[in-house]
């Protein structure tokens, strides 16, 4: 399955200057997780950039699939449906 | 990183002297020619990220830059410039990350060291969660010193106000197996076998923050250690209560004469190649941390930490409430050494005739977490 990530300004650097990436998926079911364990192999350092080595997500960072933030959803456990997209969000943090 | 220190920069080639203040917004730079005479501030690079450290590595026929960052969303990055600055990258995988069996995860490179002169592609790095790497391929990848990592010890180290950090990082000059490394609030830790073990190194340290100000063989707040010019085994300590100087490379560490009762403050600097000589930025009290009664005056010996002569030509002497970080005073390496500290209030103030005289190079900077300086190539 093909999914598109949708890359922040911030980031677009480490891909090329895209605003998104397009990412093969072969697991079943496809999962956030298994969407950023793809993305690992072919952009590891904006993969990096949203997980750290232990696979945890960076806590101020917002993962949202079809408009969705997948804290209300089931977390990187979410499914992903064809066609869908999951867009990478800073999250109002910092200082 | 006194690691700057380390090395002996061959000034007659250098081209110039190159300043990388890390602050708690990016990077930025001081260069000047080599005369030290104007210097030109640039930046912020990597704007709004955090630059705990920073390394000027000049063992090989170019001088390589590193710098170690960490962004409140996107985490740490490595990255490294051949270039002085002019352009960065980043290795595709991480550089630094701990093993799958840790369950850590690098929050912060507090610390990067260059290992012996005769071995350019050894490089240490201090992290938070506090544990010790070694890179053997020129800071492209880096593992995790398990000695170090599985001491017993090391389930009973409590973060101190900076969290749990290791840094610093001392390679002994002439036997490159010898590893001393600093941990808040664990305290200094030596390896005599390239890192396969350690054991802790703290004989002789009061822990003023235990009940009966305790000596125990860790959980000292060690803030920053430095290696005399001199004497390979002679090291200077600034603990959070307290300057100590050890003879023995740590076996045992001894008071040194207090300055003006003061014995709180982060940094601590050896002038880099005049034995005995050394420098201290006291700070007013754990409760207050600031520069005492508004004078800000750098502190040197030079005569291994017996006497103490204050320097302030040039420093602000009234009104000024500064803070200095652990790694936040440097030297340039340089025999008539310049000295570079920064604040928290953003000033960068230097001298480059061995602490005689002082300038303001900078100022209105954000918070300056990290500073090193070296004659660049």
């Amino acid at each position: 399955m093909l999914v598109r990530v949708r890359i922040p300004t911030q980031l677009r650097n480490l891909a090329g200057g895209a605003s998104s990436v397009d990412v093969v998926v072969d697991s079943t079911p496809v999962t956030v997780c298994s969407v950023f364990d793809s993305l690992a192999t072919t952009h590891p350092a904006l993969e990096r950039r949203v997980r750290d080595e232990t696979g945890r997500m960076r806590i101020h960072v917002n993962l949202f699939v079809d408009g969705d933030n997948i804290r209300d959803l089931d977390g990187v456990e979410t499914t992903i449906g064809d066609g869908s997209d999951v867009s990478i969000i800073p999250a109002i943090s910092g200082g | 990183m006194n690691s700057t220190t380390e090395q002996r920069p061959t000034a007659g080639r250098a081209i110039g002297t190159l300043v990388l203040i890390g602050t708690t917004k990016g990077l930025f730079t001081l260069r000047a020619g080599p005369d030290r005479d104007t210097f030109v501030l640039s930046g912020p690079t990597f704007r709004g990220e955090e630059i705990y450290s920073t390394c000027i590595d000049n063992r090989g026929p170019q001088t390589r830059v590193f710098v170690g960052s960490v962004s409140s969303h996107w985490g740490p990055v490595l990255r490294r410039s051949d270039d002085l600055g002019a352009t960065w990258r980043e290795e595709d995988h991480a550089a630094l990350a701990f093993p799958d069996d840790t369950g850590a995860s690098v929050a912060r490179v507090w610390q990067l060291t260059p290992g012996p002169a005769d071995q350019p592609d050894v490089f240490y790095a201090g992290v938070e969660p506090a544990a010790l790497f070694r890179s053997d391929d020129g800071a492209r990848t880096f593992s995790l010193i398990r000695g170090l990592w599985d001491h017993p010890h090391r389930p009973q180290w409590v973060p101190g106000g900076g969290g749990m950090c290791l840094h610093t990082i001392l390679v002994h000059p002439t036997d490159p197996d010898r590893l001393l490394i600093a941990v808040s609030a664990a305290g200094v830790y030596r390896s005599d076998d390239g890192g396969d073990t350690w054991s802790a190194s703290n004989r002789g340290i009061v822990v003023p923050f235990m009940p009966d100000a305790p000596t125990p063989e860790f959980g000292q707040c060690v803030h920053k250690v430095a290696r005399d010019a001199g004497d390979p085994d002679r090291l200077y300590l600034q603990h959070h209560g307290g300057i100590y100087s050890s003879d023995n490379g740590g076996d045992s560490w001894e008071p040194m004469t207090s300055i003006a009762g003061m014995d709180f403050g982060f940094p601590v600097v050896a002038h880099p190649t005049r034995a005995g000589h050394a420098y201290l930025l006291p700070l007013e009290s754990d409760g207050y941390r600031c520069t005492p009664d508004g004078h800000c005056i750098v502190w040197k010996t030079e005569d291994g930490g017996e006497t103490w002569l204050p320097l302030t030509n040039g420093l602000p002497q009234s009104g000024a409430h500064l803070t200095i970080l652990r790694d936040g005073f440097t030297t340039d390496g340089l025999d008539r050494c310049g000295l570079y500290f920064g604040t928290r209030t953003g000033e960068l103030f230097a001298s480059t005739d061995d602490g005689d005289s002082w300038r303001e190079l900078a100022s209105h900077l954000p918070p300056i977490m990290s500073v090193r300086a070296a004659p660049v190539h």
